[in-house]
């Protein structure tokens, strides 16, 4: 059956429908579904995206027209505009006909709105598609039908991945150049279930589309593939979950002091996890100072709670010391703290990620200094971890961050926002890689995630520990499980 | 001190609203608190009625920590200078105007030198001049990436060189909403929290916040020349009509508010909010249609922008 949706639990070729039964209230009644089109270069991901607009009527009529303008000359045998032009609104991108950088849209149907972040193929700029990656809810991996999947499309595939995108759409492109073939498609789909569960997505749904001329984009493609019985790309869309990523205590990243008078003195910020009332008990970070919570103050209330995205001001029941940078978090749920943690990095400048380099990080409103020193580094050909002390642009890799003084952080797995950063060059001032958090790094180079003792401790001889080490599931789990080698468990 | 709350009886806005509103303001938060002499241009249109509005509620129960610049072309509708003045009065503003002394000397109009010289120089360079003046390091705008084709393209922190120059082939990575204000000195960053604002969100937000605009949102029997298909408003007694054109009254109102001549009305019978909403939910052209400098050629903004426009 086409159209499936996969479950990462089910062996593979076995499909079973897994459509969400409470899909959440759309329309206006939700925040726009966040989603990006990525895959190798040409593959069609602008035109996908044109397409959609202009068959969701979000194409006006002067935009229409300078669109036939421009494409005079470039027109396609079938006549048609040349819909990635709706994208592609660089003169640089036009000239050469690629997407270099990421474009924004915004469109809706009936029932829901989105934004779509229309990603570039080429390889050199893989840091707009890691830009466009960060913030989606969803990926629309485009395929070309006749060249199948190539080393960027599995490199799109992991970066979103990795940056937590647990639904993938496999849009297989230019059908209409493949014959329309069933088998063809279905290859295809086998070869990328196959990447996509070992990245650990739990959502596929694979269709055959053809962006060019809109074949089960909006439209059904029934007459040219009649085999095909699945949803189309925007009914895919409108079902899709928004992620939450967010299953923390309380969270709140001071950005800045707010002092407007005498006797007030509020905490500006947005609520990166969790949920606050007055009276409730925060703790201080990196401090450690305890405090309740007097009043939660916006322009148009003072509120009685505030939850997880409320850009609020926190007002507390006394008078402590707070700057910006520092953290406000729930006292029973506390996140990481310490100068030792563990990451998983995509470097995204030509200079790569050098070790013993001092870096700025910036995660939330903190900034600080820190030594990033690489471990690992994916090779996407074989999809293992091999050791490397360098990452080169586009890698990805694990590495070790040495603060010199403390940092917080939440694991990236159980809160984006308090587990996200960025490195900035401290010469060019320039952001140079992405990084997710994985945990706490204890001085035998453990994870930190959770409490030694709620942990599952797993002990191997030494030779099968290492190669458990670079398996995905133990770098999943890391902050779940212990892994000692014999010797170790006893020494402890 | 007591507390003001703005909102007492005012529903909440809906999800698809907040969450705008919520970036909107954590975006002003951050460059307020990272940069040295951050300013927000204020161009007193609907979309920088919407900015004013959210740095207020960004700092309240504060005052806003940065002053307002106002680019004046001195061919602003007059409507436009009178509710600015209003604005500044009522928030207790710092409010700077600025025209180009030079444009002003030499006498530059769009009539004498061309849409495309005159934007440059009452507009870019008088921008440029200002930012200058103030040696800001950041400038919030009201721009939106559904806009033009090459604001879709543009980051939230847009990095500009010393020259203001955009250089759209070399952005930098924008990840999460963790944003990287770190610049040498000279260079600044121009930050637009409204990125992800359609015109509609910004309708209905202002229907909810009631936030009060320039009449000339609204259709009203106003006297217009048609001129190069363009409604042109023919109020001032600069306009000089060309021989074979005539002053009609029509209902009209505007999409855009930019300088008179160059902005084009549209013929519409909404009065009210919820009338405009209306009209806009069923439109078929784009609201940037009215405005003569973004219809030279494609690529035009692009070009405007990289050299410093907003
Ligand atoms: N026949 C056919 N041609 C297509 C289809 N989709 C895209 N194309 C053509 O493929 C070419 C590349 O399309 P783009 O949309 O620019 O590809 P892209 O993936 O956005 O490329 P980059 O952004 O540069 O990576 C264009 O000439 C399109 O007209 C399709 O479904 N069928
Ligand atoms: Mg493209």
């Amino acid at each position: 059956m086409a159209g499936q949706i996969l479950s990462q639990n089910l062996l593979p070729g076995e499909d079973i429908l897994d459509i969400d039964p409470h899909p959440e209230t759309t329309g206006r009644q939700a925040r726009p579904l966040r989603f990006i089109t990525c895959g190798s270069v040409d593959d069609g991901k602008s035109t996908l995206i044109g397409r959609l607009l202009w068959d969701t009527k979000a194409v006006k009529e002067d935009q229409a027209a300078t669109l036939r303008r421009d494409s005079t000359g470039k027109q396609n045998e079938l006549g048609l505009p040349d819909f990635a032009l709706l994208l592609d609104g660089l003169q640089a991108e036009r000239e050469q006909g690629i997407t270099i950088d990421v474009a924004y849209r915004y469109f809706s149907t009936d029932r829901r709105s989105f934004i779509v972040a229309d990603t570039p193929g080429h390889v050199q700029y893989t840091r707009n598609m890691a830009t466009g990656a960060s913030t989606a809810d969803l990926a629309v991996l485009l395929v070309d039908a006749r060249a199948g999947i190539l080393e960027q499309t599995r490199r799109h595939a992991t970066i979103a991945a990795l940056m937590g995108i647990r639904q993938f759409v496999l849009a297989v492109n230019k059908i209409d150049l493949a014959d329309y073939d069933e088998a063809r498609f279905r290859s295809i789909s086998r070869d990328f279930r196959e990447i996509a569960l070992s990245l650990g997505v739990r959502q596929v749904t694979a269709i055959p589309v053809s962006a060019l001329k809109g074949e089960n984009i909006v439209t059904r493609g029934d007459e040219v593939m009649a085999w095909y019985d699945g949803p189309t790309l925007v009914e895919t869309l409108e079902k899709a979950t928004q992620r939450t990523g967010q299953t923390t205590g309380f969270r709140l990243p001071v950005q800045r002091v707010s002092r407007p008078g005498e006797g007030f003195r509020g905490y500006q910020g947005t609520v990166a996890g969790g949920s606050i009332k007055p009276g409730d008990s925060v703790v201080v970070l990196p401090s450690g100072v305890e405090a309740n919570v007097k009043a939660i103050v916006t322009y148009d209330l003072v509120r009685n709670a505030a939850v997880a995205g409320d850009a609020i001001t926190l007002v507390l029941d006394r008078p402590v010391d707070v700057a910006r940078g520092d953290m406000i978090a729930a006292i029973d749920q506390r996140p990481q703290t310490g100068r030792a943690f563990n990451a998983r990095l995509v470097a995204l400048s030509s200079d790569g990620v050098v070790p013993g380099k001092r870096y700025w990080l910036k995660a939330g409103s903190r900034r600080q200094r820190v030594m990033v020193r690489p471990t690992s580094a994916l090779d996407l050909t074989s999809g293992n971890w091999d050791d490397a002390s360098f990452l080169p642009v586009n890698g990805i890799g694990v590495v070790e961050l040495d603060f010199e003084d403390t940092a917080i952080f939440d694991a990236y797995e159980t809160n984006r926002e308090t587990g996200a950063f960025i490195l900035i060059d401290p010469e060019s001032l320039n952001t140079v890689a992405g990084g997710m958090i994985d945990g706490k790094r204890s001085k035998s180079g453990r994870f930190d995630a959770l409490p030694d003792a709620d942990r599952a401790t797993v002990t191997l001889p030494a030779r099968l520990l290492e190669a458990f080490l670079k398996t995905d599931f133990a770098r999943a789990h890391a902050g779940e499980i212990r892994v000692t080698g014999p010797e170790e468990a006893e020494a402890d | 001190m007591n507390v003001i709350e703005h909102g007492r009886g005012k529903p909440p806005l809906d999800p698809h609203l907040k969450a705008l509103e919520n970036e909107a303001i954590h975006i002003f938060r951050e460059v307020a608190a990272e940069f040295e002499r951050p300013v927000m241009l204020y161009s007193i249109g609907k979309d920088s009625s919407v900015l004013l509005h959210l740095a207020l509620k960004a700092f309240h129960p504060g005052k806003l920590p940065f002053p307002l610049v106002h680019i004046d072309t001195g061919w602003k509708f007059p409507e436009m200078i009178a509710f600015r003045d209003q604005v500044v009065a009522r928030h207790g503003l710092d409010l700077i105007a600025h025209t180009n002394p030079e444009g002003l000397r030499d006498n530059v109009t769009p009539f004498s030198h061309g849409s495309a010289r005159y934007t440059d120089i009452m507009k870019t360079q008088a921008l440029k001049q200002a930012l200058d003046m103030g040696r800001y390091d950041a400038a919030f705008g009201g721009a939106r990436r559904d806009e033009e084709a090459s604001r879709a393209k543009e980051r939230i922190y847009s990095f500009r060189t010393p020259d203001h120059a955009w250089d759209p082939r070399n952005q930098r990575p924008e990840l999460w909403s963790i944003y990287n204000g770190m610049i040498h000195p000279g260079e600044s960053v121009r930050a637009f929290p409204l990125s992800n604002w359609t015109e509609v969100d910004i309708w209905r937000y202002i229907q909810a916040e009631r936030i009060e605009l320039v009449p000339l949102y609204f259709a009203e029997r106003r006297k217009v020349v048609e001129r190069d298909g363009m409604l042109i408003l023919a109020e001032d007694k600069r306009l000089e009509l060309l021989p074979d054109e005539q002053v009609r009254e029509e209902m009209v109102r505007f999409r855009t508010l930019g300088c008179f001549p160059l902005t084009g009305a549209v013929r519409s019978q909404a009065t009210t909010l919820d009338e405009v909403i209306a009209e806009l939910e069923i439109a078929t052209v784009s609201e940037r249609q009215g405005r003569a400098i973004d219809r030279d050629q494609s690529g035009s903004m692009e070009k405007k922008k990289r050299e410093g426009y907003f």
